[in-house]
């Protein structure tokens, strides 16, 4: 799932300080299992702004609504009446989310409530920790299941550094060493000795900072949709 | 000869090898290396000219390396991965190479969030041992690491770093292993204290051979203080300073504490000479570096062989 947090209030109070009519926008997914951008999080921080608000002398308007994926064009469209009513969107989705409604509605400005953190488990109630880092070229076969691109510090193929202590990443007694853990689940499946082969550089042309990324699946496409934006191809 | 390292030609010669360290300053300031390489000069056989150590921003590696060769200092180029990409990287190889700097140290380097830019993007787009491969190849396959053919190699003698103390134990061994399949040809380890730990990591060394296929140089460093001896034990990643070092520094009235650090240094080193497999100690006096003439000396390694 993707990982979200809420942004500081006083940087929310300042992205909406020039609009009157807001509508707060959540997200019944990731944002929602994140406890940052559902239902609840979207009646609490409208709650929060009109007080914030009304000490200032009032003025502003808050919609409230939330929506089952704001990265979904079905469910996206579905606001398109309340939008021509508001001065502006705060969503309360990720990235993805506040980009979609940008792209729909072209003439509403539309502000991010929150911080897109992470590909992520949520590994207990309250507790979200990074898993994937989406490189677009997946290595979990040779690494015994844990991610070092995502999980180690200095993202190393043929780890783990000389700052590995006591399963303790160099960077913070609070992280785990990716490598000790890969260690240890290879040691178990019998298969340490594969780490004994050099693993060569990475094809990073998969990963980030190429542009956007898109995967064309022209077999399963029913229009085409010239409008749409096109990027690269990740392979 | 893989290249024109005087270090190269001492170690396969069989001399036992000196080499020592030298920090850039964090300004451009030129005559701080001048005053430190004449502490080293003629003491040491060759000096690691740090790479923006702990993440700080400081003089280029490769700059104050051509400083301190103009002060006749054998220099050995540090690059880490941290700030480079592979571009980059071979780009800094060529150059190094270029102006007579012959030994190259591989690292992947201290993370950025131990340094005074903590917010920096960390590059990491090798490792180590890839840079320490792709280093080998374009050495003696005359190739980039995209596969591209150069005309001149750069003809550098490799090394790279190994940390006895780091954990997993069992893993170091295996991980040194790598380091040489990748193409290095000296290895220097991290300061040692605990001299018994890294008596029982060479033995697992020699145990797979791999003193033969590499020479080994034993990190050592004098302690000024008992607060940097503290320091070292609880703050700094995959060091290993025992508790006895701590207490003998302690065990000294305050004024003697540096002349009783030196002594320590001199010891282990006297320790470390009799283990089977060592070829040679990395002496690292950082900010420090005027103690060097006095500590080659008492461990009876001075003059330094004059090869021709």
């Amino acid at each position: 799932m993707i990982v979200v947090q809420q942004k500081p209030l006083d940087r929310i109070r300042q992205m909406i300080a020039d609009y009157d009519k807001i509508l707060i926008l959540g997200c019944g997914t990731c944002a929602t299992v994140s406890f940052a951008g559902g239902e609840k999080e979207v009646q609490a921080l409208a709650s929060i702004l009109r007080m914030a608000d009304k000490a200032k002398g009032g003025g502003k308007q808050f919609l409230e609504h939330t929506i089952k994926r704001q990265c979904e064009w079905e469910f996206v469209d579905e606001i398109e009446p309340m939008v021509k009513e508001v001065d502006a969107i705060l969503s309360l989705g990720c990235g993805i989310g506040v980009q979609a409604i940008a792209q729909r509605f072209p003439d509403v400005p539309v502000l991010p409530g929150l911080d897109t953190c992470f590909m992520g488990l949520p590994q207990e109630h309250g507790l979200f920790s990074e898993m994937c880092a989406a490189c677009g070229n997946c290595i979990l076969d040779l690494t015994a299941g844990i991610c070092p691109i995502a999980r180690c510090s200095k993202s190393l193929l043929n780890g783990p550094c000389g700052g590995s202590h006591d399963g303790k990443c160099e960077v913070s007694p609070d992280l785990p060493c990716a490598w000790q853990l890969i260690i240890e689940r290879l040691t178990k499946l019998g298969r340490l000795r594969e780490l004994e082969d050099i693993k060569p550089p990475k094809d990073w042309s998969t990963s980030a900072a190429g542009g956007m990324r898109t995967i064309d699946r022209s077999d399963l496409r029913i229009t085409s949709q010239d409008a749409t934006p096109q990027g690269h191809e990740p392979n | 000869m893989k290249s024109k390292s005087k270090l190269e030609k001492l170690l396969e010669s069989g001399h036992f090898a000196v080499t020592g360290e030298l920090g850039p300053p964090p300004s451009a300031d030129a005559e701080i290396i001048k005053k430190k390489a004449k502490y080293l000069k003629g003491c040491v056989d060759a000096v690691n000219v740090t790479d923006g150590q702990t993440a700080v921003a400081r003089m280029a590696s490769w700059a104050a390396c051509l400083l301190g060769k103009e002060e006749g200092l054998e220099p050995t180029v540090q690059m880490t991965c941290r700030d480079r990409n592979r571009i980059a990287l071979q780009m800094d190889i060529l150059g190094v190479a270029a102006l007579g700097i012959n030994n190259i140290l591989c690292l992947t380097g201290d993370h950025q969030s131990f340094g005074n830019h903590p917010m920096a993007k960390g590059v990491y787009d090798l490792d180590s041992i890839q840079l320490i491969k792709m280093v080998k190849d374009m050495r003696d396959e005359k190739k980039f690491q995209c596969g591209d053919e150069m005309d001149v190699e750069p003809r550098l003698f490799i090394g790279a770093a190994a940390n006895p103390f780091a954990d997993p134990f069992e893993y170091r061994v295996f991980r040194l292993a790598k380091k040489v399949a990748a193409g290095a040809d000296f290895i220097q380890t991290q300061i040692i204290y605990n001299v018994e730990k890294f008596a029982k990591w060479m033995e697992a060394v020699r145990e797979k051979g791999l003193h033969e296929k590499v020479k080994i140089l034993a990190g050592v460093a004098p302690i000024k203080s008992v607060g940097a001896a503290r320091y070292m034990q609880t703050r700094v990643p995959g060091m290993d300073v025992p508790d006895a070092v701590v207490e003998r520094l302690r065990g000294v009235p305050k004024e003697e504490v540096s002349r009783e650090g030196i002594k320590l240094c001199v010891d282990i080193i006297n320790q470390i000479r009799e283990i089977p497999g060592v070829a040679g100690i990395h002496l690292m006096a950082i900010e420090w570096e005027e103690v060097v003439p006095e500590i080659v000396e008492q461990v009876g390694l001075l003059p330094r062989p004059q090869l021709s």
